[in-house]
């Protein structure tokens, strides 16, 4: 079943260019190797920065990991023979490193971390996988064979043979490990005597041997324990450390092993931050910034949440789709060549052919923006190019400094917004976002809500918000916000003096109680009654007034800012929106594919005898159509007979007319034929599959689905 | 614990609780790291009862944001996808409903007598069908569910499922009702067919007056999403799907094919008859077919970038796999796995990669050694490339978890590229998080309609026609190696068995009774031959052994029994 296929050795292609295939077939347009290096710089940069967040974000984790290991075998260090650190050295040092059911991003972590680890503490380290460990024999092979090449690792391949035979003849046992232990810590003593003493390499005199079980959920029980209970035998001689990784939660390990072995375990819980986090920096740093010329509609990116969020929670997995998203936009739009740096954008600009002129032109933004033009520079733009580009550059300015500003309103609408209850506008920054992107924020019910909430904001919460939005506007890097700036420190100012202004009369208002601090209830309660009454007549108060002016304030900034992307001229060329696309590719659903292929062949095959309406076929569909739509009328066995003289009956009819009695034998084999194609491609699909339980009848595998 | 309702009123209560539950809550709320110590913890409770209403608070943002997912699944419903594909799937995955046995006649005949017509047009009158059900977009269903509640209270359970005229029938005359069920005359189905419809306009009519009918029968429409007609609908599913499963019997007429006069096709016939059927709407899948094609680049684009593509669908895509292969792979180093094939292994295409690919001579000890090898060659050597092609991916031979984990190594290399389809519906469900993170996949939709030819002719459990000759050849060849009186005891058993083969329960021939017979044809002289000569019987699977319930060893021969019938008549011929 497997062949090979090798060219002849001349015609081999030495590499293969990847951006010949960017070519596609619109292959007259000559922007396409531009394009193509664009996305893959722009890639390359995005790659970069994600993988830096992510060590940023892990970089306090590990180093809490290192220096619990740090300190986990310092008693075997200074060989202690003291009988309560003994009893205390039958524990074995663990850490349950607790990440996150994202499973498939764990990789990444350990990776990073072994190198950390390979760095700093010890070389001598194991990653053990579940699905490699059926039993303890498994276990302590693979254990021995990284150990022991990593042990060649360090000493760079000088006495390959000798581990080639220690890995196939040393028995499997703790017994040799431990031997191979003494051995290499022996080694390295004596290789380099001089080396040891001085610094910083003190942790080489015997460093820990660290087993990371990287699924510790999926291991078999039986496996951890015996383990486990075999290794705390042999602590003293061999500092072992393990690492739990744990998807789930850290009574995992309880409920796994017995009270006698956890005991045996000296367990420290570290906690990886959580994936949400992780996303939401990923968004902070790719998004919102304009750092990055490309952008994502609000519907892509709402796909590639609700992915995140529904289905995986992998951080990878948003970040392929990021890729994928770029990929689609270099690929498939010819103007994404602009899609680069202001300045770089500019020279392209001047440089653009004819027909990409002519594609600006055809954008539905653009020509919005045209039939706002009065007469003559409509015509001008239409039809001189050069015209257009003077044009198209000034555009793309202002798409530049409309992301300034939208990004740094945004975080000030966030800052008030975060904070409101039940959050109308969203609890998270990416949310703000997508509501601004799919229409005019203002307009909405829940930005209306969220300003009715804004303005019942206590004072202090309100003047730590203005504080938070001017830091926002100071570090932004738009340049209209000068007077923003100012105008929120006069707030902050007038605030101030607010309080001044209370504090003062505070004082008076207490001095006059403390006048008629007699009183008896009815007087009590009659000036109760008063001061309501009075509050709800009484005309706003000085603070009331400011902080409706203040978030007006804010409501004009959003409203100027934040108007949706999809307004502005030329947003085309930076933002991906086909959000169909990607959901096909990353989330497909084959089962409704084939659904409507069989229910309404129509859909793919453009004829009009197919045509139909509602949830019917007609009879003239495929054979496998009307063999599928007769079986769904069946229970959970199908006679096969009844089935093929139902099939005939309507193929039958079909051709009915033409065909004479004296042929019938023949169609009659051909329909036959016809109806076994049909119902073995049903099976191969998985509808139907044979069944013993009676003569010629076949089981049904699916429900309903009619 | 305090219970979180009291949170609402500000007071907070503190209990003494256990550790174990403090623990728990610890567990819960993934923000605390748990310590060894747990005095600290003790101390602390107060502020675990704050952490729970954070959590509660989570959990109502939890439930916005589902909201707001649902939200976007219907917005996704709306996008213009051009292909249909924006059914929700209630429609695709719902309970199965009790059925008619003669209601796939019906469908037939109806389909028939309405040539171009569309079948449901009768009912279009009917105001329900603008409020479509989730479980039933088919009119006929839905009429059936309404027609069934209608008679339940008229007759027992067990009459379900036959037709008012067959029931009176069967009341009159018993004897006429066993033929009827087993053969029906054409005629007979037609006035069947004629009092449904009856029936079902009845019941139609009848619910525009619902006074008459049962309101629970009628599920509810489906925009009017009020939690009450949710659990209405679901509680209406689950009665629905237990009614189907309630009776082990399933009610199916008894005809077989042997009546039908038939003369069974095998393979080479079938192919034939079925090159003479024109291949319907041809030009219109020629044109999909070119759609395909458009992508081709956009593929090995995709596939650079360190995607791996694969293909669904309805419809062979065989061709198109082949022709992406031709037009564009022909000049590099390539693989093609024909997944259907029925004796693919992975070891297999592990060994075509080292051996032909990568030129390595040697064998492995395992699988896992021999990816390890591969991983490492390509590792090691950049310029190393290689396009995989597999037909099929989700084949009875490749969906083992273990070999989708291997491919799944290998397809995660970035120098390996590969293009797999899959065909079977719950082909996805091969695939956990961890596997499809290594396959990377992006998913194509490429429907093709044409027939898969070359799959479906190895499926040697073919339903009907399969000839069974390739069995017969080997059973032939086999005997025809061993010697006469082994010969004679393949016989007897053989002969045997097809006397019995109007036994339905017929469990195989003893080992007692067997060697009495062989002794009396002076086949064998001893218990001990026998055995010997079953052994090498055994040993090519020319007969199997089962224990009966009384620990007697029973032998059978796993072969059907047309083809039994054909192998001792040769050999009557050969003697």
């Amino acid at each position: 079943g497997c062949f090979v296929f090798k060219p002849s050795p001349k015609k081999r292609k030495v590499s293969q260019k990847t951006a010949i295939d960017f070519r596609g077939r619109n292959n007259e347009s000559e922007d396409s190797e531009l394009r193509f290096v664009t996305c893959q710089s722009l890639w390359n940069q995005i790659k970069s920065e994600t993988e830096q967040i992510q060590e940023d974000l892990n970089k306090q984790l590990f180093d809490n990991l290192l220096s619990f290991l740090r300190r986990s075998h310092s008693e075997f260090r200074e060989k202690t023979t003291e009988w309560t650190c003994q009893m205390k050295s039958r524990e074995i040092p663990t850490a349950a490193l607790v990440l996150g059911v994202n499973v498939t991003d764990h990789d990444l972590t350990f990776r990073s971390f072994s190198e950390v680890l390979q760095n700093n503490i010890t070389p001598y380290i194991a990653l053990l996988e579940a699905k490699d460990c059926p039993d303890v024999k498994n276990l302590m092979q693979k254990l021995m064979g990284q150990l022991m090449n990593c042990y060649i690792d360090v000493d760079s391949l000088e006495d390959e043979d000798f581990v080639q035979v220690s890995q196939n003849r040393i028995r499997c046992s703790m017994t040799s490990l431990i031997n191979w232990y003494e051995n290499v810590t022996k080694k390295t003593d004596s290789e380099t005597p001089s080396k040891k003493r001085t610094s910083s390499s003190r942790r080489w005199q015997s460093p820990p041997v660290v087993v990371i079980f990287k699924d510790m959920e999926s291991f078999t029980t039986k496996v951890l324990q015996d383990f486990i209970v075999i290794s705390s035998q042999h602590i003293h001689e061999l500092p072992l450390v393990l690492i739990f990784g744990i998807a789930t939660s850290p009574m995992i390990i309880h409920s796994l092993l017995p009270h006698s072995v956890s005991s045996l375990l000296c367990i420290e819980l570290f906690q990886s931050l959580s994936c949400k986090e992780h996303l939401s920096t990923i968004i902070d740093k790719l998004l919102l910034t304009t750092q990055f010329p490309f952008k994502l509609g609000e519907k892509v990116l709402q796909v590639l949440i609700n992915i995140f969020l529904y289905h995986d929670f992998s951080v990878q997995n948003f970040i392929k789709g990021f890729q994928l998203c770029m990929v689609e936009h270099f690929y498939s739009q010819p103007l994404s060549v602009l899609c680069c740096q202001l300045v770089d954008a500019k020279k392209r600009v001047n440089s653009l052919s004819h027909d990409q002129c002519e594609n600006i032109r055809k954008l539905p933004s653009f020509r919005r923006y045209v039939e706002g033009q009065v007469s003559e520079k409509q015509i001008a733009l239409l039809t001189a190019d050069n015209f257009l580009k003077e044009i198209v550059q000034k555009l793309l300015e202002d798409l530049h400094v409309y992301h300034e500003n939208y990004v740094s309103v945004l975080r000030c609408l966030h800052v008030f917004t975060s904070s409101l209850p039940k959050y109308p506008l969203g609890k998270q920054i990416r949310e703000l976002h997508c509501a601004c992107l799919e229409n005019r924020v203002w307009e909405t019910e829940e930005y209306e809500s969220s300003l009715q909430l804004a303005r019942m904001l206590n004072k202090s919460d309100v003047v730590t918000m203005l504080q938070q939005c001017v830091e926002i506007f100071v570090s932004s890097s738009g340049k209209e916000f000068d007077k923003t700036v100012e105008k929120l420190k006069e707030f902050l100012t007038q605030f101030q003096k607010l309080e001044e202004a209370i504090q003062e009369r505070d004082v008076s208002v207490s001095s006059q109680k403390e006048l008629q601090k007699k009183t008896d209830l009815f007087h009590l309660q009659k000036t109760l009654l008063e001061l309501k009454e009075s509050r709800r007549s009484k005309k706003l108060t000085k603070f009331e007034m400011l902080r409706f002016e203040v978030v007006d304030y804010i409501d004009s900034l959003v409203r100027t800012y934040l108007i949706p992307a999809d307004h502005k001229t030329l947003h085309e060329i930076v933002y991906f929106n086909t959000a169909s696309v990607l959901r096909g590719h990353l989330n497909a659903a084959p089962r409704i594919a084939l659904h409507t292929a069989l229910n309404n062949p129509y859909c793919y095959l453009k004829n009009q005898a197919l045509k139909s309406d509602g949830g019917s076929i007609s009879n003239k569909a495929p054979d496998i159509c009307i063999v599928y739509k007769l079986h769904l009328e069946c229970g959970r066995l199908i006679n096969l007979v009844d089935w093929l003289e139902a099939f005939s009956t309507v193929v039958m009819a079909v051709e009915g007319p033409n065909a004479d009695a004296a042929s019938s034998d023949q169609v009659d084999d051909i329909i036959h034929a016809r109806f076994i194609r049909a119902i073995s491609e049903l099976e191969l699909l998985g509808f139907i599959k044979p069944s013993k339980q009676k003569t010629d009848h076949v089981a049904r595998l699916t429900w309903g689905g009619c | 614990m305090s219970q979180p309702e009291g949170k609402g009123s500000g007071a907070l209560q503190v209990k003494f609780v256990p550790d174990e539950e403090v623990l728990k809550h610890i567990a819960d709320d993934s923000g605390i790291k748990v310590r060894k110590d747990k005095s600290q913890l003790m101390a602390n409770v107060k502020r675990f009862v704050k952490k729970l209403e954070n959590i509660s608070d989570d959990e109502a943002q939890e439930i916005l944001e589902e909201k707001n997912y649902v939200a976007v699944l219907g917005i996704c419903a709306q996008d213009p996808m051009g292909n249909g594909s924006s059914i929700s799937g209630g429609e695709v995955y719902s309970f199965q409903t009790p059925k008619r046995s003669s209601k796939m006649a019906e469908l037939a005949s109806e389909l028939a007598q309405t040539p171009g017509q569309s079948v449901a047009s009768d009912h279009s009158k009917c105001p329900e069908k603008t409020a479509k059900t989730p479980q039933s977009s088919s009119n006929f269903l839905w009429a059936e569910i309404a027609w069934k509640h209608n008679l339940i209270p008229l007759k027992k359970k067990e009459f379900v499922s036959t037709t008012p005229y067959r029931l009176r029938k069967r009341l009159a005359a018993p004897d006429l009702y066993l033929e009827s069920e087993s053969e029906y005359s054409a005629s007979c189905s037609e006035e069947e067919d004629e009092e449904d419809q009856k029936e079902v306009s009845t019941v139609l009519s009848g619910q525009k007056t619902p006074a008459k009918t049962k309101a629970a029968s009628t599920p509810p429409p489906r925009n009017n999403l009020g939690k009450k007609n949710k659990e209405d609908k679901m509680s209406n599913l689950v009665e629905e799907y237990f009614e189907a499963h309630s009776s082990s019997k399933v009610l199916t007429s008894d005809r077989t094919l042997q009546k039908l006069q038939k003369r069974r096709l095998n393979q080479q016939t079938l192919h034939d008859l079925l090159k003479k059927a024109p291949l319907a709407y041809a030009a219109e899948i020629k044109e999909l077919n070119q759609q395909h094609e458009s992508l081709f680049s956009k593929w090995m684009l995709q596939m650079h970038l360190g995607f791996n593509i694969v293909l669904y669908g309805l419809g062979s895509k065989r061709d198109l796999l082949e022709k992406f292969r031709t037009s564009v792979l022909q000049d590099s180093v390539h693989l093609v796995v024909n997944g259907y094939f029925p004796s693919i292994t992975v070891r297999s295409i592990l060994n075509s990669i080292t051996e032909e690919v990568l030129d390595h001579i040697g064998t492995f000890r395992s699988p896992l050694d021999q990816l390890e090898f591969i991983i490492k060659r390509f590792k090691e050597d950049s310029s190393l490339e290689l396009y995989v092609l597999i037909h099929n991916l989700d084949s009875q031979m490749l969906r083992g978890e273990r070999s989708q984990q291997i491919l799944a190594q290998l397809s995660s290399l970035p120098s390996i590229y590969l293009i797999a389809s899959i065909d079977h519906i719950n082909a996805p469900l091969m695939w956990d998080q961890a596997k499809l993170s290594l396959y990377n996949w992006l998913w194509y939709e490429t429907t093709t309609f044409s027939p898969y030819v070359e799959e479906t002719s190895y499926e040697n459990s073919l339903l009907v026609q399969q000839s069974g000759s390739l069995a017969l050849s080997s059973l032939t060849h086999v005997l025809r190696s061993l010697t006469l009186n082994a010969r004679g005891i393949f016989r007897l058993l053989a002969q045997y068995q097809l006397e019995n083969k109007d036994n339905p329960s017929y469990p195989g021939l003893s080992f007692q009774d067997f060697y009495q017979q062989c002794r009396e044809h002076f086949l064998v002289n001893s218990d001990l031959t026998l055995r010997a000569q079953l052994t090498e019987f055994r040993d090519h699977k020319l007969i199997r052994t089962k224990r009966g319930a009384d620990g007697v060893e029973y032998l059978l021969i796993p072969v059907d029994d047309s083809t039994l019938t054909d192998f001792l008549e040769k050999e009557d011929e050969d003697v």
